[in-house]
């Protein structure tokens, strides 16, 4: 007779196997990593740039040469680029983060001769057309009315800009900084960012010794080096500070509150994951099981630790109902001070472990989830023993050194907390 | 190409299986032929509400969510107006947690009162989040009802209205328990790294002794042909005009499906799209302009929807998108566009088969459709359309007196 109420025997995760990246050079000494795996006939190339030269009066000149990458070049209109890339089938994007500018191509290994002389001209000889920066700032200043009426939207950039200041990290960008991006700037940055000596290329998929050869002869030449200097932020922990911004409309009220951590380059990241992953850091966490399943204050809430470059911050966010909005705060300070002052339960512990290392080995999907571990160790400076060591402490960390970490990191003295909507 | 094999149970459940050995996951999808459209017009948003009932506990199994995670596990699930789909991920050497948890669930629920006063709650919340809370949150809300007089899918996912959703009752549940949550209305795919005989042996262990139920039988009031141009005005609380315009388009398994994907590609799809280059480069009437299709089994929708630039009337921008679908009703696409939209086509559905669960979710959907393996003729569909085909079903789709236009408007422009 079958036993229902028996569940079935189970065992954790016991290895966990990483395709390690092989370095090569092009010609032109631009790092290339190749994260092999000859599955599908297809390759995702990324251009990785740091961003540079950070300048307070012009902080959108990342963004808007990112966005505008493909705009056209001496020799393409923007249509006839992303007529030429979609007639291969390929895919080509362009996105800007806190700390790097990134082109990513993906296309069938077929077409993949075809493409790359696209993407080097898109790369080395963007030219910002004024007409079409025109229309690009006209229309991210609707864009950002319309984001502008988001409360979420609205307490991340309070949040970014209290933590963070007038750095890349927390520019609160406006619609009269659109007003001020000049077409000089642009092309400047341009030569500046998107040079060799500050290029990594990142190449996942079949991507093969004849590839690699069509790429150095692509982009190992005529591609001018410049005088970029990375951007470099250094921040201090603030005052406690409560940033309130009322919206008599709000039917629901977001939430976000934090500060300043640690980031992927400390020694107790992993063990502050742990934490975090506990208290907000997946469905069955703390937040959840308090806030929205036994209260239904929310549809959901979360906590996060991010990395970044010359910081790391912890955050927990939501959206409650406006009616409810006191009460979700005092559960969620309550849950912090549980997490100071008592042990995790042996039974929870071991339940976040397992989680963990199923989460772990789920994120490595396919060859591109491989790539993109690599990038999380090698830009913060790491090698693949990172991951050896996480696996260590997710296996073996006691709740002491949780709890300790808890008192040692999550203290409210100094939180930021933003609530845009009714409270 | 995805492989798989297939066998049914006595009770009437479909299993899929495809083994992938590259990876040491494994997914257990379960799709339940239940949406939207199966819910009484008195009590919208059922079927989604139910969804989150579904991880309030089981007959023998208190709680759903920390066993699995437990054994390294996750999941999710969603609802739309066709299909409410389950799914599990996990380490394959764990998979008999996942047939564990979801048999029970299908055997019976827990019912418990709490978790239906939570959900109640919770879903209220998502309702104001996604849909009221938002700006152009209620978009769906009002073109749903203006576009379908007699189908259920005049209403959202969600549902109408908050009140349909706090007013649900445990007797609601379990009636919608027993006439849809059965092996006969389910498809199961189970995926990874895992073997056919043992997928088999472990479904006729924890699926096969659960009883078949009874069939539901679904029986539709299908949407009479739209002979009349219907419009809406509404204004809010927006930063920006914004128009929408839907027509009508043919059922899912209609052979001019595909042709209807790769029009709204020509019209839409990238930076080299119509629509793109037309209207928001050249004469700059919007700044965010977009066509797609609603991918429904009956009959679904074509929609076009774009935000207007400040200054730009209304008149002058809805006259510049039925211009060029005036085009594509009086001259054929050419050979170097057609071949673009189809490569593109071609090249997503290889990029797709890199996510196991993408591939799962797919199998489940397509078996629904009718053959699992219609997934692995899809390219080949997409291939046969012509330009002919799509200069035809421009005619017969773009008309005046199908299209139901929703104009928003700011508080200004009221």
């Amino acid at each position: 007779m079958l036993n229902r109420q028996q569940a079935p025997d189970f065992k954790q995760v016991s290895t966990i196997n990483f395709i390690q990246a092989e370095e090569s050079k092009l010609r032109n000494n631009t790092p290339v990593f190749t994260i092999y795996s000859g599955e599908q006939d297809l390759v995702r190339l990324e251009f990785i740039f740091s961003n540079v030269n950070w300048d307070l009066q012009k902080p959108l000149q990342a963004i808007a040469v990112s966005a505008m990458l493909n705009s056209g070049t001496a020799k393409r209109t923007a249509k006839e680029i992303a007529e030429q890339i979609d007639f291969y089938g390929a895919f080509f994007q362009t996105e800007y983060l806190q700390d790097q500018s990134s082109v990513t191509l993906y296309t069938l290994n077929k077409h993949l001769p075809a493409v790359l002389p696209i993407v080097k001209d898109v790369i080395s000889n963007s030219q910002f057309p004024q007409h079409e920066l025109d229309i690009y700032i006209q229309n991210q200043k609707q864009k950002l009315q319309v984001n502008l009426k988001k409360n979420d939207v609205l307490s991340r950039k309070e949040f970014a800009h209290a933590l963070f200041g007038d750095t890349a990290y927390g520019v609160d960008i406006r619609a009269e900084h659109y007003d001020a991006v000049k077409r000089d700037d642009l092309v400047a940055y341009f030569k500046l960012a998107y040079a060799p000596n500050n290029c990594t290329i990142i190449a996942s998929g079949k991507f093969e010794k004849e590839s690699f050869e069509l790429l150095n002869d692509v982009f190992g030449q005529d591609w001018e080096s410049s005088a970029a200097v990375k951007n470099k932020f250094s921040f201090v922990q603030k005052q406690k500070e409560a940033i309130y911004k009322e919206k008599p409309e709000a039917i629901q009220s977001a939430i976000r509150i934090g500060k300043l951590a640690i980031n992927r380059k400390h020694e107790d990241f992993a063990g502050l994951q742990i934490l975090n992953t506990v208290l907000g850091g997946y469905f069955g966490s703390r937040l959840m099981a308090n806030i929205r399943e036994d209260k239904g204050y929310t549809y959901g809430i979360g906590s996060g630790i991010s990395s970044l470059h010359d910081a790391g911050y912890f955050f927990i966010a939501t959206e409650v109902g406006a009616d409810v909005c006191a009460d979700a705060l005092k559960e969620i300070y309550k849950e912090v001070e549980l997490i100071k002052n008592e042990l995790i339960s042996e039974e929870e512990l071991n339940l976040v472990r397992n989680y963990m290392l199923g989460s772990m080995l789920g994120s490595l999907e396919n060859v591109f989830s491989h790539a993109d571990k690599f990038k999380n160790i090698y830009f913060a400076g790491l090698d693949y023993d990172y991951y050896q060591r996480y696996i260590q402490t997710v296996k073996t960390i006691s709740a002491e050194e949780l709890k300790q970490l808890a008192n040692q990191y999550l203290s409210t003295d100094d939180f930021t907390e933003v609530i845009i909507g009714k409270k | 190409m995805v492989d798989f094999n297939r066998f049914t149970l006595a009770n009437g459940l479909k299993v899929l299986v495809h083994e992938d050995a590259t990876t040491p996951m494994a997914v257990l999808n379960i799709l339940y032929d239940v949406g939207a459209r199966d819910e009484d017009p008195e009590k919208t948003g059922f079927a989604h509400l139910f969804e989150h009932l579904m991880f309030g506990g089981s007959v023998n199994i208190p709680s759903y969510d920390e066993p699995l995670q437990r054994v390294g596990g996750e999941n999710n699930a969603f609802t739309s107006n066709d299909i409410t789909n389950y799914y599990i991920t996990l380490p394959a050497e764990n998979l008999e947690t996942a047939f564990w948890l979801e048999s029970d669930r299908m055997l019976s629920l827990a019912f418990s009162e709490k978790s239906l006063e939570t959900q109640r709650n919770v879903v209220s919340e998502e309702f104001k989040q996604r849909y009221l809370n938002q700006p152009y949150g209620d978009v769906w809300l009002k073109l749903r009802p203006l576009a379908y007089k007699k189908h259920a899918y005049r209403w959202a996912t969600i549902g109408k209205e908050l009140s349909h959703i706090e007013n649900a009752t445990m007797v609601d549940v379990k009636a919608f328990f027993k006439k849809h949550y059965n092996p006969q209305n389910a498809i199961m795919v189970v995926g990874g790294n895992v073997k056919t005989e043992d997928v088999k042996a472990l479904a006729e262990k924890w699926f096969e002794p659960i009883p078949a139920g009874d069939k539901y039988l679904r029986n539709l009031p299908q949407e009479e042909v739209q002979t009349e141009a219907r419009v809406e005005t509404v204004t809010a609380n927006v930063p920006l005009n914004a128009i929408y315009i839907a027509f009508k388009m043919p059922e899912r398994l209609n052979p001019d499906f595909y042709a209807f994907d790769l029009l709204s590609d020509v019209l839409s799809r990238g930076q080299s799209s119509r629509l793109y280059n037309s209207l928001l480069k050249e004469q700059q009437l919007f700044s965010d302009i977009n066509a797609y299709i609603s991918s429904s089994l009956d009959a679904g929708l074509f929609i076009v929807e774009g935000k207007l630039v400040e200054g730009v009337s209304m008149e002058e921008a809805e006259k510049a998108i039925w211009a060029e679908l005036e085009k594509m009703k009086n001259e054929v696409v050419t050979e170097a566009e057609l071949t673009k939209v189809k490569n593109k086509v071609e090249s997503v559905l290889v990029f797709s088969e890199m996510s196991l669960l993408d591939k799962a979710m797919n199998l489940a959907y397509y078996e629904l459709l009718g053959d699992a393996d219609l997934l692995n003729q899809e390219t080949a569909a997409f291939l046969k359309v012509t330009a002919e085909d799509i200069k035809r079903i421009s005619n017969e789709t773009f008309t005046h007196n199908s299209s139901s236009t929703l104009y928003y408007l700011t508080q200004e422009n009221a």
